[in-house]
């Protein structure tokens, strides 16, 4: 299992454009991937769940990935924190 | 000759527009109340929704298809992924199976839970995803009573749209070449009806709240997408101030979208970098929509007032962070408190003084209390983590002073460092030349000081003794006195010799005619108030360097100010 702490830099928040794409994104793995703030926790499998958690910028969120493939999808995440996101 | 009457909703979408009304109403969805007897019959149910939602989908991708921006596009392929949503689908089959509800039941008790969860969102963004979901809602409705919305009838030119508020599929399906107009009671500037009247140009106004009680069909109707005023049956006399606004949009819209995209550059390609002077995050948005490339005097002042007390580091730091968010990585120079005994706090022991532009104010008030200081200090650097930030001292007058303040500074990132709280390690940390003895050792402070930003405000009354508020002596106060162009000079030729940037965040950085002279000086950097941008891009890209120099040149050699003037006039004038 891999847990990993994310920033929203974008001003808005995270909102539906980039929520799809973290959707999107999820579904090319295997593993469990899920997301978690302030101990409330959805998996990635759900728009409307990541849009109803109403991230804002400056939040800070934690991301677990498990399962098979749980590297590789870490990493992909950590690219789309990191580089995508401000592009969304 | 029917009574005008006034409207007033939030203007979302910029522009005038004169047309006739055409209300859309919808029909509510109505429970049927049907409890299911057996498994039979929530097995048919289950298949009856998955089938309404395969066709909502092909829909909804139909439409997709044939849309006509990016932004419409955008919004349905979030429809898509929501018609897909597997929370969705487990809340409904609860409902189905645990419930006994049938397909319709549950799909209304749903889309209203989660419209009421959106809509009570403290976030005027999410709160506006609520029509996403009514629409989508409303959409696997119609497909499971298999009954298909008919198309609305094309409207006639210069219709002007009122509405409670537009789905998303409403917005990009409507015929909209003959539309001039929105009015929706509900909603705000980021809901569908916005964006997408904004992405094509028609004015708009939201949360015009009793608009559809008093507006019948084929009302004439006036409507002012940036006052958000709305005025049924305009007499003669708001047709003519319709005319002047229009007028006036129009050219300032045609010359913001010619300017804005434009890069900032004399005519002969040399670059220039174009910043805004703000106090408030929400000031972004206007920067970024006159094309400014960063803020060049970011006031913090406004942080301080109307306060009891001096505020606490987290306040302040979530303040800056907003600013550092709002930026997008863009540029801004934050300006340490700048007060003095002309506006003073009333938690700050400011003595009353005969003399407050020469007494105790900006940097000698941080440095007199550092314990206040360091806290604004820290608060900077932690949201700097999350941005590109610069930090300025004002009201420097000798190298001790900015000494100091970089001692206080560089403690303050130690400190962090122990602690492990995240900043931005290469801040880069510069002075505001406002007091003629700084210009006079800009060549000192230079080697010291990461930039300058010259506050020509300041400098010229210090320079001349002149108050500019003061109407017996304010004739005296001139930028373009050769004493004060000789303080900007030497600063700019000492910075340049360091190789450090400056910029100029006075008034003068937005003097249509000192804008030749300065770029003749070597000045790379213009901040001004947002709106100005448009009106000074427009004078560099018609500029060029050998005008320019040759402009610096005889300026200088002049011997008072309305030599000076008249030089600059006569040149601006051969544009």
């Amino acid at each position: 299992m891999i847990t990993k702490t994310y920033t929203i830099l974008s001003p808005e928040g995270i909102h539906a454009r980039p929520a799809t794409a973290l959707v999107k994104l999820a579904r090319q793995y295997e593993s469990d991937i899920s997301m978690r703030k302030n101990g409330k926790q959805v998996k990635l499998d759900s728009l409307l769940n990541i849009l109803a958690l109403g991230l804002k910028g400056g939040d800070k969120i934690d991301i677990v990935a498990e399962g098979s493939d749980e590297t590789q999808a870490a990493g992909a995440i950590d690219q789309f924190f990191n580089e995508q996101l401000k592009h969304l | 000759m029917k009574k005008v009457i006034q409207f007033k909703g939030t203007g979302v979408s910029p522009g005038i527009s004169f047309g006739q009304a055409r209300l859309i109403r919808k029909n509510k969805n109505i429970a049927t109340g049907v409890l299911l007897r057996n498994e039979e019959e929530t097995d048919a149910e289950i298949e009856r929704y998955v089938a309404a939602v395969t066709r909502s989908i092909e829909e909804v991708r139909a439409i997709i298809s044939q849309a006509e921006s990016m932004e419409a596009a955008g919004i349905l392929e979030a429809q898509v992924e929501l018609l897909n949503d597997p929370q969705i689908e487990r809340d409904v089959f609860e409902k189905i199976r645990a419930e006994k509800k049938n397909a319709n039941d549950a799909v209304i008790e749903v889309t209203e839970t989660l419209v009421d969860l959106f809509r009570n969102m403290n976030d005027e963004y999410l709160s506006a995803r609520a029509a996403d979901v009514q629409d989508i809602g409303n959409r696997i409705l119609n497909n499971l009573n298999d009954f298909y919305q008919a198309a609305l009838e094309p409207f006639p030119a210069n219709t002007i749209l009122i509405a409670d508020d537009l789905t998303p599929s409403d917005t990009v399906t409507l015929d909209i070449k003959n539309i001039s107009g929105f009015v929706t009671q509900t909603g705000g500037k980021t809901s569908h009806a916005a964006i997408i009247a904004r992405s094509r140009g028609i004015p708009a106004v939201a949360g015009c709240i009793d608009a559809m009680q008093e507006i019948g069909d084929d009302d004439p109707l006036l409507i002012d997408g940036e006052t958000g005023e709305v005025w049924l049956h305009p007499d003669d006399e708001l047709m003519n101030l319709f005319t002047t606004r229009q007028g006036a949009f129009q050219k300032k819209y045609d010359l913001l979208s010619a300017l804005r995209d434009l890069p900032a550059q004399t005519h002969d390609a040399i670059p220039v970098h174009l910043y805004g002077n703000l106090g408030s995050a929400e000031e972004f948005n206007s920067l970024f929509e006159y094309g400014g490339e960063g803020v060049g005097l970011f006031r913090t002042e406004f942080l301080f007032f109307d306060k009891k007390t001096y505020p606490a580091e987290e306040g302040q730091f979530l303040f800056y962070r907003e600013i550092a968010l709002k930026s997008r990585q863009h540029p801004v120079t934050l300006r340490t408190l700048d007060i003095g005994g002309d506006k003073p706090l009333s938690y700050l022991s400011m003595p009353v003084e005969q003399n407050p532009f020469l007494g105790y104010r900006g940097i000698r008030v941080s440095l007199d209390q550092p314990e206040l200081f360091l806290v604004q200090l820290r608060a900077m650097l932690r949201a700097s983590a999350f941005g590109k930030f610069r930090i300025m001292f004002p009201m420097i007058s000798s190298l001790e002073e900015f000494r100091e303040a970089k001692k206080l500074f560089a403690q303050e990132k130690e400190e962090l460092r122990k602690r492990q709280i995240a900043f931005d390690e290469n801040i880069p940390v510069g002075a505001m030349i406002e007091v003629p003895a700084a210009a006079m050792i800009a060549d000192l402070l230079a080697k010291e000081a990461d930039f300058f930003s010259i506050g020509t405000n300041d400098l010229c009354q210090y320079a001349l003794a002149a108050d500019r508020m003061n109407s017996k002596v304010n004739s005296l106060y001139n930028p373009f006195h050769p004493g004060v162009l000789r303080l900007i000079d030497r600063t700019l030729a000492a910075a340049k010799q360091q190789n450090i940037p400056v910029s100029i965040c006075g008034e003068l950085a937005s003097e249509p005619i000192a804008i030749p002279l300065l770029l003749g000086m070597g000045l790379r950097e213009f901040s001004m108030n947002p709106a100005a941008l448009p009106g000074i891009k427009n004078i560099i890209v018609h500029t060029s360097m050998s005008d320019a120099r040759s402009i610096y040149t005889r300026a200088m050699q002049c011997g008072s100010a309305a030599e000076v003037i008249s030089i600059l006039n006569q040149t601006h004038h051969d544009h």
